[in-house]
């Protein structure tokens, strides 16, 4: 086995000095009648370039060189090839989490730096260094205003990512926190008078999402008086973390949970991404997941360290404010480089082009279409209503090799044949053409035929 | 101070500040295609809504980047540079050939929203992953979601708890051994559980009759790690299922330690009912300086209608699709369907094996670790005498006497050229060296380390002093780790008055 560094002469050499005949006296401690007898039924030895090649296959198999209009908390950005070539090295790559400072100071300096830019670009005081995903971040994002608040209902608008409300669904049940919801008003955005008529002297916090699942940038500041006036905390879920390059983050917000896979952490089928939190420091006790500090060495040196680990598991137990250990810190070295590449002005530049692809797809879609929630401000995805089902558009566009918009129906319902469609800096204008003027044409005679039908 | 095995050599970069240091307006490491569409108008189309500053993110040019990181990255340690034999972590080597497959075009492009019929090699990379899973533990089936360990014990908790639930009550208690992962009880506790400690017997392993004084109708399920964190398999494995099975509880069974049994011996056998597995440690994903890890659970039919959605399905056809509809799972742990770049790494590794190999790789981590337990025999305490596997706690009580300690050695360690084991855990050994070497390490890796903390045991009699002051080969040394917690620096902000020293 090519992983292996021992010769059967080492092996023999090595059993003779531990005293033992032969492999089998040192697995003596399992009982006999549980040993297994027989070959493990996984696939035969196979050599690496037949690995590559079963790989190259499935990656055949999986829509390879399709373009595709998807986002929906999933988003295809250009990934820097430094990305790639810095976190292959092995120093970063083949090590573990830093809890010896001497030996780790590459992971830890990088962490603070990320820390630092997460804090710059949500406007917030401090910054972990990482959760599992957005999804998860989000859960407990909640779950830590429950113990700052002392309060335990939480109110969740409708127009956070469905699979986000359902992660917190899971969580929150046996928390015995009581779950509700808010509706959006026909501009997309989280209702303002549903949300002051619902909320109480219970409700922990209100958690809302800005861009939201429909691409609409959210009334933070209103959402933020409503939920501060009755002493409750706002939690806001960023899902699009290009969106932070133009779009003013909630600084409203006493919690952030953020997604930062849109920095440079590759679609991947879903994952590994990148979650984050980002809060006030007032609340940092609070927190989930692990914080890297500045601190000095015996000599006086600057250096970085793992802190406030009294609030984790293998120092409180059951007591911890999360159960979290491993998180993903390679992920977050990825988006650290990515907002280094971009810095100051390139991650500015780089969301006005996602902003200018996509209200130029909107606008030519508006020619023929309906652009739902078109009253408010939006990011890179819009909502278009269509007559036809959007199934059918989408098994159209796939004879060209497009991947259309989200059909929304499986989790809205009452949003009928509408899909969500989203552009980034990588959505050609041919592209948004072609998919337009499929979209549209079908879309017209869908309508004339209705109309026909009608008469 | 001596240095008799100098495998370390002084880091080569000592002063490479923060990236905000090297910061000027003007410098830029990007660039963008010309638009191909109209010029947003920026502050019409978001309003209000609009940035204008991003405040003091980096401008710097791709190159300083480069050598940045680079500097920075020489300032780790990592397995690639040797023997990394942190107790608990299972750090072995990270295969290359997993890294090339993970960033094929049609994976690590896929879309979590693409249509199912344009998905079906991620769908069946999913799936062969989850039959060898299934095969290699002994169980039923699967749910690949959870996004790392500590996330699979939540996971397979909520299916405990829905079982319960579906037998009339969720039950209240979880009962976790003393020598237990910290993250065991800390997930009890997001489930609703109360922890019930359960003491080790004299041979560090579970005491049968001390479990079923204390085992009852009240205790949903026992959480074992096994082998357990001293790397002692537990001998009595099938009386404690019986147990807990003939009282109406379940056993989970904490997968941390896996490499000790693949191929050899699987839970499913030995009466568990619900279990993680760490991608991350087992099935060679790399550790990336803490994660990206992936926390599998498998189960027992039982558990079965309780799975996370959605849950893989095939049609006769052969074709791969999701099931939503799940009336009794416990719901969504994660958006999407988990870690899926680790999936792809972790199938490569039991391919790379076969069935042979897993075998071979198991009995070799085994081997490595009683070597060093022999190899280090008389140097330090060796506080059970239990037969161990795939690792080996030691402790501080000899060298306690000259008044160094586990973390004292680690940082002389070091100076040698190795990582650290884990220290102070598991907390049943006061002053703890918890030793795995994983099967990566050749002989001759093993006999250098061997030497190693047998010199440091010489040096504590003869100049324990020496040994407080380590490590002496690192840029930094001792960090103050008092005030970094009592007055928290946790990012950095520019200081116009007073440079920044390094």
């Amino acid at each position: 086995m090519r992983y292996l560094p021992k010769s059967p002469a080492d092996r023999e050499a090595m059993l003779r000095a531990i005293g033992a005949r032969s492999i089998d006296d040192l697995f003596s401690p399992i009982p006999a009648e549980y040993r297994l007898k027989r070959d493990l039924k996984v696939p035969r030895q196979m050599a690496e370039s037949e690995i590559v090649d079963w790989f190259r296959e499935r990656s055949r198999e999986n829509a390879d060189g399709y373009t595709s209009f998807l986002g929906a908390g999933a988003y295809y950005h250009y990934r820097p090839v430094i990305i790639d070539s810095l976190i292959s090295r092995g120093e970063f790559l083949t090590a573990y989490t830093p809890y010896q400072a001497e030996v780790s100071q590459g992971t830890l300096q990088s962490i603070f730096e990320f820390q630092t830019m997460i804090c710059e670009l949500t406007g917030m005081e401090v910054a972990n260094a990482s959760m599992y995903d957005g999804s998860t971040a989000a859960a407990e994002a909640v779950m830590m205003a429950v113990r700052l608040t002392g309060r335990r209902s939480v109110i969740v608008a409708r127009s956070v990512h469905p699979e986000y409300r359902e992660v917190l669904a899971t969580y929150a049940f046996h928390q015995g926190m009581p779950l509700s919801n808010v509706d959006f008003t026909d501009q997309g955005r989280v209702d303002l008078d549903a949300l002051e008529k619902s909320i109480t002297p219970e409700t922990a916090c209100v958690l809302i999402q800005s861009p939201n699942f429909f691409g609409t940038i959210e009334d933070v500041a209103a959402v933020a008086d409503i939920a501060h006036k009755h002493g409750a905390m706002l939690v806001v879920s960023i899902a699009e973390a290009i969106s932070l390059g133009i779009v003013e983050p909630p600084r409203q917000a006493d919690v952030i949970a953020m997604e930062a896979q849109s920095f440079g952490v590759p679609l991947g089928y879903g994952g590994p991404y990148c979650g984050v939190i980002a809060t006030k420091e007032q609340y940092v006790r609070q927190m989930p997941g692990r914080l890297v500090g500045q601190t000095t060495d015996k000599n006086g040196k600057r250096g970085f360290v793992l802190t406030l680990a009294t609030r984790e598991q293998h120092i409180r137990r059951e007591k911890a404010t999360s159960n979290i250990c491993t998180n993903q810190a390679l992920i977050a070295l990825m988006a650290n480089i990515f907002m280094t590449v971009y810095g100051k002005v390139g991650l500015r530049e780089l969301a006005k082009q996602n902003l200018s692809k996509t209200a130029y797809a909107a606008a030519q879609l508006e020619k023929r279409a309906t652009i739902l929630f078109s009253g408010a401000p939006r990011f890179n995805e819009f909502v278009v209503q269509s007559s036809e089902d959007a199934r059918e558009i989408n098994d159209r566009l796939l004879e060209d090799k497009i991947i259309g918009g989200l059909p929304l129906k499986k989790f809205f319902p009452e949003l009928g044949n509408a899909s969500l469609w989203c552009c980034t800096e990588m959505t050609s204008r041919a592209v948004i053409d072609k998919a337009i003027a499929t979209f549209a044409t079908n879309d017209r005679e869908a309508v004339q035929e209705v109309e026909e039908v009608a008469r | 101070m001596k240095h008799p095995t100098p495998k370390a050599t002084r880091h080569t970069n000592q002063n490479e500040g923060l990236i905000f240091e090297k910061s000027s307006p003007g410098k830029a490491a990007w660039k963008l295609p010309p638009l191909d569409v109209p010029e947003v108008d920026v502050a019409g189309t978001l309003g209000a809504s609009e940035r204008r500053d991003l405040g003091n993110l980096p401008e710097v040019s791709e190159i300083e980047i480069i050598r940045h990181f680079t500097r920075l990255s020489t300032w780790n340690y990592a397995i690639d540079l040797g023997m990394y034999p942190l107790g608990s972590c299972t750090m072995k080597y990270n295969p290359r050939v997993n890294e090339v497959v993970a960033r094929l075009d049609g994976l690590a492009n896929a879309h979590p929203y693409q249509p199912e019929k344009l998905s079906q090699g991620a769908l069946r990379i999913l799936k062969t992953l989850a039959d060898c899973l299934n095969d290699i533990t002994g169980m039923d089936a699967i749910t690949l979601q959870p996004a790392a360990g500590a996330h699979g014990e939540l996971t397979g908790l909520l299916m405990v708890r829905a079982y319960h639930e579906s037998k009339g009550a969720p039950r209240k208690k979880i009962l976790i051994p003393d020598s237990a992962h910290g993250t065991n009880p800390a997930t009890a506790a997001m489930v609703g559980y109360a922890v019930e400690n359960l003491k080790s017997n004299a041979n560090g392993m579970v005491d049968v009759a001390a479990l079923s004084a204390q085992m009852n109708e009240d205790v949903a399920a026992l959480m074992l790690t096994n082998p357990n964190t001293l790397g002692v398999f537990e001998q009595e494995i099938h009386k404690i299922a019986d147990v807990m099975h003939a009282k109406g509880g379940l056993l989970y069974m904490d997968g941390a330690n896996m490499n000790a049994l693949v191929g050899k011996v699987r839970p499913g056998d030995f009466g568990v009912d619900v279990m993680h597995l760490n991608l991350h440690k087992t099935f060679s994903t790399p550790h990336g300086g803490g994660g990206p890890g992936s926390g599998p659970v498998a189960i027992k039919k039982i558990l079965e209608p309780f799975l996370p959605t959605p849950v893989l399905i095939s049609a006769d056809d052969g074709t791969l699709g999701f099931d939503y509809n799940r009336p009794d799972s416990v719901g969504r742990v994660r958006a999407f369907y988990g870690n899926f770049g680790m999936f792809v790494r972790a199938l490569a590794y039991i391919m790379a094996n076969g069935p042979d190999g897993l075998r071979q790789t198991t009995e070799d981590a085994v081997l490595n670790a009683n070597y060093i337990r022999k190899g280090l025999d008389g140097a330090y305490d060796l506080p059970y005498k239990t037969p161990t596997m795939h690792e080996v706690v030691f402790s501080d009580k000899l060298q306690a006497k000259e008044g160094v300690r586990t973390m004292d050695i680690a940082k002389r360690l070091i100076d040698y050229g190795f990582h650290p084991y884990t220290t102070a855990f598991p907390l049943i050994v006061p002053g703890a060296l918890m030793i795995e070497p994983t099967e990566s390490e050749s002989r001759e890796e093993l006999d250098l380390f061997i030497e190693a903390m047998r010199s440091i045991a010489a040096e504590v009699e003869e100049d324990p002093a020496m040994v407080l002051g380590a490590p002496y080969t690192t840029r930094v040394s001792r960090l103050d780790e008092t005030t970094a917690a009592r007055k928290p620096v946790l990012r950095w902000k520019p200081a116009p008055a007073s440079p920044q020293n390094t």
